[in-house]
């Protein structure tokens, strides 16, 4: 069982992050206009013809 | 006439001379709308950022002062195709925007947190029946409660904070045994952590969190789409005044920025702005909004006018006044005040059940302990038993039950064109059994039509409204709504007070009063007989024709009227109209109860006196006088036309030309309310199961955590099917609401319009299947 050790530490640490990620997300405003995001995607004219 | 236009009252000042505003804009429906706005503005010299908000249908713009201002933006928008309003952010929607994020971080720390203590929950749980070892039990139990305290502690504040204001007001909510169950469920856990016991909760304590987040936040979520909505709607609605400078000078300024001592001119055609005192100038002005009369009323210098009327034949100057005493403003807001003072609070279904639920559980936490004690256990056994009765019972289902449906519900109204107010309207809208309807702007249309009864020649009836288009008359405004090819004519002219005249295939039209047109003897008869129309009278060469114009029933009013009567609904026609105008609306819809030329206080009287029958009623209005009536009465709705004053104390606004949604209303409020029950009913049975359990002493984490997730997905699996049978109900009505793309574009109302433009994603997707492709590449 010593695995534990730093298995449970690493499960943890992996699960901070994503909440941080999703905090840090929420903070930066990517929540605000999700319709929006949706249809930004799809003009292309960042692509130089 | 060049008028300045000042919009300084929406703008933020930055610093270094950079500004900020943010617009409602209309018609944004595509990913090239986005481009085509963000990339035409950012082109401008002097345009720091702009940025659409999709969701919200929302313009946001940094400029500096130096090179661009205010006005020539909304122009340069109006350049690239769209129209867009300058928008004043209320302060509810910055707070309801704060909360729903804070909400959200709770509920991403509480998912965080019951995920990983579930993990490790299950591991025990397993381990508890085959061979784990007691230390690796309690370092997990230990991991668990590392994660779970910090993670109650921050995600349990919305429940804890509520709990506190509602015990500080001596009173029971919902919130307060969700509290006490959550930290007595933590801290019993850490005493048998602390010694070593195979049991532990600290995964109900962080679950039972999670869901009840999960219910906020989508509440929020639901309140903050209708409250954008109505903000768009509000700027979209708003309206400019054209203000007198001490100079002379013109400034156009929005009607929210003007105070009292203000000079305002007031063009014909145009709705008075504010209260006031006309110092010059002398008009017929049109009051349906404010009292209900159809009939116009002559007014000249020195009399007093309102907010809401249309100035109907000559220019007005008018001072703007604060209201004073004796003027019916004033007199409609003592009667409002009194009204809100009076209405008893109603009590909510939830907080009532928490009320009773309250003391019924923590008195047989109470009772279980001391049975126990008696029967001889142990003093920790009895304690931790009686906790246990505490979490199982702790009101995962009840607190879900009610809210679950409200969002459902809300949702379903928001479709059908109803916008709540308030959090508890639909309660109270399922609660009603008599109708009190407004005639004026309610049971008709906000603006007059022509009458289609008499037969009017199709050729002479285009001349006249196209000849209408060149007036601004409200009566030819009506006549000009009919107009199928929307060109004025050249050279028309319009004479203030009289009509319009215009040279028409080489022979002189006029429009306008019988006398203006030349006609001897006006139809005489007709007009006696006829009160409820004014008349507006076209000639041309030998031809003559005169046009009715009435306030016309909402097209579906009989249809709406006979469903509601067919529900057990009693209605009643309330008017301030004259008694010949009302009985003719009465008696089309089939309204036996009907009272005419009611003053405000006269309509809250009646209302009274039906309530202390012990009837409930929804008051359905629209003009200032109706407001007292409105905030008197059990619910309320007005149409999005309706004075300022009076929805503001409406529990509902609906859209469009129809009354149809006063039956939906009412229909899926009383489908609410049913389900609403259902799911307490189905929390009481959950609890007569669990709560034997838990009282035997049976209760283990894994029995609590199934029970709770269990009934929690049970009523929430039933609140969706409000949104199944409204949707089914609503179906056919949202179908006709729909503006039809192929008709005359003059036939759409002016929210017919707008709707398909705000946020409205179902109805708006359904009227046009956009090519989103073409749009794009176009």
């Amino acid at each position: 069982m010593n695995v534990l050790v730093y298995l449970v530490p690493m499960a943890l640490l992996l699960g901070l992050t994503g909440l941080a990620g999703f905090l840090w997300s929420l903070k930066s405003g990517q929540y605000d206009d999700l319709d929006g995001a949706a249809l930004r995607i799809l003009p292309d004219d960042d692509i130089d013809s | 006439m060049t008028e300045t236009l000042d919009l300084s009252m929406f703008v933020e000042r930055g610093t270094a001379g950079a500004s900020h505003m943010t617009l409602a804009v209309e018609g944004v429906a595509c990913a090239g709308c986005i481009r085509k706005i963000e990339n035409g503005l950012t082109k401008l010299p002097g345009i720091i950022d702009a940025r659409i908000n999709f969701t919200q249908r929302r313009l946001a713009v940094d400029w500096r002062d130096d090179e661009i201002d205010a006005a020539g933006i909304i122009k340069a928008i109006e350049g690239i195709g769209y129209r867009a309003h300058p928008f004043a952010p209320e302060r509810v929607e910055a707070d309801d925007s704060a909360q729903a994020k804070w909400l959200l971080k709770c509920l991403a720390v509480a998912g965080f947190a019951a995920m990983n203590v579930m993990l490790l929950s299950i591991s025990v749980w397993a381990g508890n029946v085959s061979d784990m070892t007691q230390e690796t039990r309690d370092l997990f139990h230990w991991l668990s409660a590392l994660i779970a305290l910090p993670a109650a502690a921050y995600a349990g504040q919305p429940f804890f904070r509520s709990a506190v204001r509602a015990l500080r007001a001596r009173q029971l909510s919902m919130d307060v045994p969700i509290s006490l169950g959550v930290v007595l469920a933590l801290a019993l856990s850490v005493f048998e952590t602390a010694t070593h016991a195979a049991h532990a909760y600290f995964d109900s304590a962080i679950m039972l969190l999670f869901f009840l987040l999960c219910g906020r936040y989508l509440d929020l979520a639901m309140r903050r789409k209708t409250r954008v909505f109505a903000g768009n709607l509000a700027s979209l609605k708003a309206e400019f005044a054209h203000r007198l400078e001490a100079s002379g000078e013109l400034t156009q300024v929005p009607v929210a920025a003007l105070n009292p001592g203000d000079r305002v001119l007031v063009r014909p055609g145009e709705r008075i702005p504010a209260d006031g005192a006309i110092l010059g100038g002398s008009s017929e002005i049109d009051e349906s909004l404010v009292t209900g009369e159809t009939l116009p009323r002559a007014v000249g210098a020195g009399t007093t006018v309102y907010a809401g009327s249309i100035n109907a034949s000559g220019a007005l100057t008018l001072r703007v006044t604060a209201a004073g005493a004796g003027t019916l403003v004033e007199e409609v807001e003592r009667l409002l005040d009194k009204a809100i003072a009076a209405k008893s609070q109603t009590v909510r279904l939830a907080d009532r059940a928490a009320q009773f639920y309250a003391p019924v559980v923590h008195a047989t936490a109470a009772l279980t302990a001391i049975g126990w004690l008696i029967a001889g256990a142990s003093l920790h056994d009895s304690i931790v038993i009686a906790i246990a009765v505490l979490i199982i019972t702790c009101p995962c289902a009840l607190a879900l039950a009610i809210p679950a449906v409200q969002v459902v519900a809300a949702g379903s109204l928001f479709r059908a064109g109803v916008i709540l107010n308030g959090g508890n309207a639909i309660e109270r809208l399922a609660e009603v059994d008599t109708v009190v309807f407004d005639k004026t702007g309610t049971l008709t249309l906000p603006e007059p039509g022509v009458d289609e009864t008499t037969d009017i020649d199709s050729d002479i009836l285009e001349r006249a409204a196209r000849l209408a288009l060149s007036s601004r008359h409200p009566l030819a405004a009506a006549l000009a709504r009919r107009a199928r090819e929307r060109i004025a004519y050249p050279g028309a002219v319009e004479e203030p007070g009289q009509g319009v005249r215009a040279v028409i295939d080489g022979d002189e039209a006029r429009l306008g009063s019988a006398k203006f047109c030349a006609l001897a003897a006006p139809d005489e008869p007709a007009a006696a007989r006829d009160s409820t129309a004014s008349f507006i009278t076209f000639a041309q060469g030998g031809k003559t024709a005169t046009f009715a114009i009435r306030q016309a029933l909402r097209p579906d009013a009989i249809a709406v009227a006979k469903a509601l009567m067919a529900r057990g609904l009693h209605l009643i026609v309330l008017s301030g109209d004259r008694p010949a105008a009302v009985a003719p609306v009465a008696n089309a819809l089939g309204i036996g109860d009907w009272r005419a030329g009611l003053k405000p206080a006269e309509k809250i009287a009646v209302i009274d006196a039906l309530q202390a029958q012990g009837r409930r009623v929804l008051m359905v209005g629209d003009g200032l006088n109706d407001a007292p009536a409105l905030a008197a009465a059990h619910a309320s709705l007005s149409p999005v036309t309706a004075a300022h004053l009076t929805q503001a104390h409406a529990d509902a606004l609906f859209l469009g030309d129809h009354l149809k949604p006063v039956l939906h209303a009412v229909v899926v409020a009383r489908r609410a309310r049913s389900l609403m029950k259902q799911n307490l009913a189905l929390a009481v049975i959950y609890n007569a199961l669990a709560v034997p359990i838990a009282i035997a002493g049976l209760v283990t984490p894994l029995i609590a955590a199934v029970a709770m997730s269990g009934s929690s997905m049970l009523v929430t699996l039933n609140a969706l099917r409000a949104r199944l049978a409204a949707d089914r109900d609503l179906a056919p009505a949202a179908v006709d609401r729909l503006p039809n793309p192929d008709s005359n574009g003059s036939a759409m109302s002016a929210e017919a319009a707008s709707l398909s433009s705000v946020p409205f994603p179902k109805l708006a997707a359904k009227a046009t299947p956009r090519p989103l492709v073409e749009d794009i590449s176009a």
